[in-house]
């Protein structure tokens, strides 16, 4: 009964708040690093409410089952990731074997259902972004595991996120050693191109492919794609804080604390965001196969080493 | 009104539609997102594909060869949606009147809810004529 709980209270609805107020910070910067005004507060959740009752169409000769489950799946797992996240942030015994593992993976989830979406689409620009998006997934995926593998060295070898988060109360964060610095780096730029944003947003391209594999859909297909990418801005940052910056503590001053922890990795994204142009596709591979992969291999060696 | 107008009427994505214009009313269009004039603060995106907008915005003489695509786009947005017309050509097809190319106004192949006047319009009047739509749908579903 208390999963139920967790599920719906902390894994949906807590998480979509934040994550529509993520967007909304996200894009009033943006305005603002632009000398612009930007858009009201509630206008994320304006987007969604809009989208919901806007006609659906299904394009002609595309695969209809797999065009309208893709965006269902894609949420469903970001629900489930983030309600994984909240149970072990909140009561770090709870924790099952390898947690850290089914988060790696469940955290893949939304970036497929893109790609299916985009194939059943039946559109060749949609085609082309989730062809894009699978490669930016197997190469962003490698420094991303090796960075999270820091943090398993670190903290005497388990895989229980819960364990992480206890070991880093008692003995500090991760970011405070140096091989815990370079892993976020990492982690960091990584979460950026897991998120789609500016110089990896190479799927969506709007000014080449016109939003890439969301092209065909329309109406609630949408705005449930639109509330997933909205909740990973809540999810990916907070998976980040769990495993380097000691989770989010609800008590007291802690909680002060937490807040600034999320707020400053938004401004981070959103500056790396508005300062950076697009790259191609193969010098993101190039980018996350070499220097990303040994500077986190580096970390690796650092975390054996006990620094 | 419903919240499903009121949510659209608050946050229009736009789809941005040239049918053979002199390329002026589109560099207007554009004007409108840029510092100065910033319709994002009224929740107004451009957005890239026609399945994404709510507005379809129209801008040029209408010739034989766009009218055909103008008409299936037109099918295509998911309803409900707005169309406005940009500019003299768009209107009544200005100096291109009398042209082989041009044989019908916009308005006789889709229908037109708001016209925005000018060669090409300010990005003022632009947002004026935005404004008067969203009046527009909310009086008219006032009265219902
Ligand atoms: S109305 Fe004037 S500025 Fe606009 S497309 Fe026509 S000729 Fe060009």
């Amino acid at each position: 009964m208390i999963y139920i709980f967790y599920f719906l209270f902390f894994g949906f609805l807590l998480t979509a708040i934040i994550g529509l107020l993520a967007s909304w910070i996200d894009r009033k910067v943006t305005a603002k690093v632009q000398y612009r005004v930007g858009p009201p507060l509630l206008q994320p959740l304006i987007d969604i409410v809009k989208l919901l009752g806007k006609e659906t169409l299904i394009p002609a000769g595309s695969s209809k089952v797999t065009f309208l489950m893709a965006p269902v799946i894609g949420l469903a797992s970001v629900i489930l990731v983030s309600t994984l996240l909240w149970i072990n942030n909140i009561n770090p015994t709870k924790s099952f074997l390898g947690d850290l593992i089914v988060v790696l993976y469940l955290l893949v989830i939304p970036s497929i259902s893109i790609i299916m979406g985009g194939f059943a689409s039946k559109n060749p620009l949609a085609s082309l972004g989730a062809s894009r998006e699978m490669k930016l997934v197997l190469s962003y995926e490698l420094p991303f595991i090796l960075a999270m593998l820091v943090t398993v060295i670190k903290s005497g070898f388990t895989f229980r996120l819960g364990e992480i988060l206890t070991f880093q109360a008692q003995n500090g964060a991760f970011v405070g050693s140096w091989s815990g610095t370079l892993a976020l780096i990492v982690a960091i730029i990584c979460m950026q191109a897991k998120l789609a944003l500016v110089p990896f947003d190479i799927p969506e391209a709007e000014t080449e492919i016109a939003g890439g594999p969301l092209i065909e859909y329309s109406g609630s297909g949408l705005a449930i794609y639109r509330l997933m990418k909205n909740m990973l801005m809540f999810t990916v940052p907070f998976f980040l804080i769990i495993v380097f910056i000691g989770g989010l503590r609800l008590d007291g001053i802690h909680l002060l604390y937490g807040v600034l922890k999320y707020i400053g990795l938004v401004a981070l994204m959103t500056v790396i965001r508005n300062t950076n142009p697009r790259v191609r596709i193969d010098q993101a591979v190039k980018f996350f196969w070499g220097p990303m992969t040994i500077i986190a291999i580096i970390a690796i060696i650092l975390a054996l080493l006990g620094r | 009104m419903s919240i499903k107008l009121k949510a659209l009427l608050k946050s229009p994505w736009v789809f941005h539609l040239s049918t053979g214009s002199c390329n002026n009313c589109d560099i207007e269009i554009l004007d409108c997102l840029t510092p100065r004039f910033d319709i994002e603060r009224f929740g107004m995106l451009l957005v890239g594909s026609i399945k994404h907008a709510d507005v379809l915005l129209i801008t040029g003489s209408g010739n034989r060869k766009s009218m055909e695509r103008a008409k299936r786009l037109y099918e295509q947005i998911p309803k409900p949606c707005l169309v406005v017309a940009v500019g003299e050509c768009a209107l009544s097809r200005g100096m291109f009147i009398h042209s082989y190319n041009c044989p019908v106004p916009i308005d006789k192949v889709i229908p037109v809810d708001v016209y925005i006047p000018g060669c090409p319009p300010k990005p003022e009047a632009i947002i004026a004529g935005v404004v008067k739509l969203i009046e527009k749908v909310r009086k008219s579903t006032e009265k219902k």
